[in-house]
């Protein structure tokens, strides 16, 4: 396979953000949108025929006569060699993940490239400020993406990684002259920067008992296929364990050395995929612009730590503990977040918590796949949600963006009943609302039914469990379409200044990705992805009682949602006041936020900082004073012996000449 | 009664301290002026007293008087002009009022 055009794929969307970055101000808005959706259409183009040539090609370098794909090392170039053996490399990697992932990062990518052309002009189009800067960091953030999937090496995976939360940085806070974007920028980073300080360790950790980067070495088909028995022994010659044989499998804390790196490792994708308890700053992210939600806080960016535990799983196979973790994290914060979107005005935040909940339920899907149930079902699965959720999410951001943008709010209160104004976004919205609930045969309905076919193989309770979040996501999905497009008739707008659909730039996307939703789910998506390469069997596995319950879960979530919301009715005020504390703690997230607030504070700030600052100030920095005003006083005191006076240096000068005299005299006597 | 150098010492010493007296008492900057060259003689006195009484047969100390009244005339002549140059900008002699180069 050529190069070239695996080098284009990275280096367009760079170069993008360079020329029009450095070039914006001296083109006009629509040259430099053009331009920047252009890129991204090349790129599209690009990553579809490398995606294509990989998965049905047939090459022996992709696939083998069994059948299974191979992992294929397109170039790998040294980049900092700093011994021998610590080399750290450049490369592109193509395997069924990363292939799929290039496929998805850059329809989204292209689609909310075309979408801003529509979405950052206001109504009289006119360009917003800022514009060509928009363009640019979309192309930066598009390009660390793609670096981030094909990474060949934890440690490019590593730099890109730092790249896609700079980039995250800079879009949230697009608005900068808004002090709530800056304070949710800065919330974004230092969460996400401080989860990833629990990667970085664990990345020194594990490539120091492995001594490697390189993810073949990890997940190499010889590797994987000794693994193919759950509950590797440590004493098995593995590829990977040989390295922690050598170093006499050292123990820390009670837990393995290979524990603890992947459970640190799982911590940089808990901040990125905002998973409990560092989801924080992904509701407050939502003060970017929309399409920026859509591309980094619901699609692309925020599975990279699905995505991550997904290129490590066969290591995480080897430590079922690493695993469990997972599976806890996921399924708490999936319910988490499940109930706290029941009660939000915001319906970006509703979103942003139904993101939450759905990248959870890929985590618990990577938690629950065990080679030994339907060889590994639990990791396509989450592949497969990964790819569905990327494209309804994305769709409904941009159907929540379309709203947002006609009625210029984001509180459903000031919506209500637009389905006659706004009638793309209404089916599209709709669609998108039937794929997350799981309605067949939206793409939601087969991911989300093979994830709880997983979870039903890996324990009964965490199938319940997940099945009834699965009820409250059809349920806070629905409540807030009725809330936008039912409830109550609007009597104030009409005529000119009704809420209308939007320019064909925003229409498109909104169709394109509502088409995908409705046929992505029938991919035969286990032929192309599983854990090992070898084709899955889907239809073979299809286990046709959960896909039942889960169905009449959702519909019995959308007749409830559609009792209480459909039309205007005091019922949902009647439950407020029923169950007041549940609704306060939903409404008011958990009080997670004033939880971090009331750690860093008063905690942190109050029993560690202030302290410090307080020895700093008056120790060190006394230390220092101290100093200074010794030698300041003593020069005070002796400068008046220089008075100008010059009969008093006479004076002076006599004395000294006469006691130096007397002591010589007394001396030589 | 025969002279011997302590009779020219004395003297020498009356001026010298004659000289230093006036130097750190006198405000006036020619007084001070007038004193230092009292100082001067006398050292120039001890100069040539101490050859004639103690290396008659050498001239050293002779030449050492004639060098310092040479430079001593130099001198005054440039802390004259400096006296002078004080005086037209600051109208006083007063060294008391000299106190510019302090701290």
């Amino acid at each position: 396979m050529s190069v070239t055009v695996p080098i284009l794929i990275l280096a367009l969307p760079l170069f993008m953000f360079i020329f029009i970055g450095l070039l914006g101000k001296k083109m006009s808005h629509m040259l430099a949108g053009v331009l920047g959706t252009l890129g991204m259409g090349t790129v599209l183009v690009l990553s579809y025929a490398t995606a294509f040539d990989y998965f049905f090609s047939g090459n022996p370098l992709f696939i083998n006569e069994a059948g299974e794909r191979l992992q294929h090392i397109v170039f790998d170039q040294t980049w900092l060699q700093f011994t021998d053996s610590l080399v750290i490399k450049l490369g592109f990697f193509l395997d069924p993940i990363s292939a799929m992932m290039l496929v998805v990062i850059t329809t989204i990518s292209f689609m909310v490239h075309l979408y801003s052309l529509g979405y950052m002009r206001d109504h009289h189009g006119v360009f917003e400020k800022g514009f060509q800067r928009f363009y640019a960091f979309l192309s930066l953030f598009s390009f660390s993406m793609l670096g981030l999937v094909v990474a060949t090496n934890i440690f490019q995976m590593y730099i890109f990684w730092e790249l896609v939360g700079a980039s995250s940085y800079l879009l949230i806070g697009f608005y900068y002259t808004k002090p709530s974007a800056v304070s949710a920028s800065k919330k974004a980073f230092i969460v996400t920067r401080f989860a990833d300080l629990g990667f970085l360790i664990g990345i020194l950790t594990l490539s120091y008992y492995t001594g490697t980067f390189n993810f073949t070495d990890f997940t190499s088909s010889a590797v994987a296929g000794l693994a193919d028995t759950f509950r590797v022994d440590l004493a098995t010659p593995e590829a990977v364990l040989s390295g922690f044989r050598a170093s006499a499998a050292p123990m820390f804390m009670g837990a393995s050395v290979l524990t603890w790196a992947l459970v640190l490792i799982f911590m940089g994708g808990m901040g990125k995929s905002a998973m409990l308890p560092l989801h924080i700053w992904l509701p407050d992210a939502m003060e970017g612009p929309t399409p920026v939600s859509a591309l980094i806080h619901a699609a692309t960016m925020v599975v990279a730590g699905v995505y991550l535990v997904a290129r490590l799983f066969p290591l995480y196979l080897m430590e079922s503990a690493a695993l469990d973790i997972i599976v806890i994290v996921g399924a708490l914060t999936a319910l988490y977040a499940a109930m706290v979107a029941c009660a939000q005005v915001d319906i970006k935040r509703v979103l942003a918590f139904s993101t939450i909940s759905q990248i959870a339920f890929m985590m618990v899907s990577l938690g629950v796949a065990r080679p030994d149930f339907h060889e590994g079902l639990g990791y396509m699965a989450s592949m497969f949600h990964l790819f569905t959720h990327a494209m309804f999410k994305a769709l409904l951001f941009l159907g929540a963006g379309a709203l947002i943008h006609a009625i210029g709010s984001n509180d459903y209160t000031e919506m209500h009943g637009l389905r006659k104004y706004m009638p793309v976004t209404h089916w599209t919205f709709l669609i998108g609302c039937l794929a997350i609930a799981g309605i067949i045969p939206f793409s939601g309905f087969f991911s989300k039914d093979e994830i709880l076919s997983a979870a039903g193989g890996y324990s009964m309770w965490v199938y319940i469990w997940m099945s009834f979040v699965a009820f409250l996501t059809a349920f806070y999905m629905f409540r807030l379409y009725y809330l936008i497009f039912w409830w109550k008739e609007h009597k104030v707008r009409e005529g000119h200044h009704a809420p209308h659909d939007q320019p064909w730039t925003m229409s498109l996307p909104l169709i394109i990705l509502s088409v995908v939703t409705c046929v992505a789910g029938f991919i035969p998506f286990g032929n192309l992805v599983s854990w090992n390469g070898e084709p899955y069997d889907f239809m073979a596995h299809f286990d046709w009682s959960v896909a039942t319950v889960s169905l009449i879960v959702a519909v019995l979530a959308i007749a409830l949602a559609t009792v209480m919301y459909r039309k205007e009715n005091p019922l949902p005020a009647k439950m407020k006041r029923a169950l007041p504390a549940l609704w306060d703690w939903c409404h008011h997230r958990f009080y997670w936020d004033e939880l971090y607030i009331f750690i860093t504070h008063k905690i942190i700030f109050g029993c560690i900082c202030r302290p410090l600052a307080w020895f700093d100030r008056h120790i060190i920095d006394g230390t220092m004073d101290a100093f200074a005003s010794v030698t300041n006083k003593a020069s005070g005191a002796i400068a008046p012996l220089q008075s100008g006076q010059i009969q008093m240096y006479v004076w002076i000068y006599l004395l000294g000449a006469v006691l130096l005299g007397g002591v010589t005299i007394l001396c030589l006597i | 009664m025969e002279i011997t150098a302590i009779y020219y010492l004395i003297p020498a010493l009356v001026m010298f301290c004659c000289g230093l007296y006036g130097f750190v008492t006198r405000r006036n900057m020619i007084a001070m002026l007038i004193s230092l060259e009292l100082m001067l003689n006398a050292v120039d006195m001890n100069f040539v007293i101490f050859n004639r009484f103690l290396f008659p047969e050498q001239m050293e100390g002779m030449m050492f008087t004639l060098f310092a009244i040479a430079i001593a005339a130099a001198e005054t002549a440039v802390a004259i002009a400096i006296i002078i140059n004080i005086y037209r900008s600051t109208h006083s002699v007063d060294v008391r009022e000299l106190n510019k180069m302090k701290f």
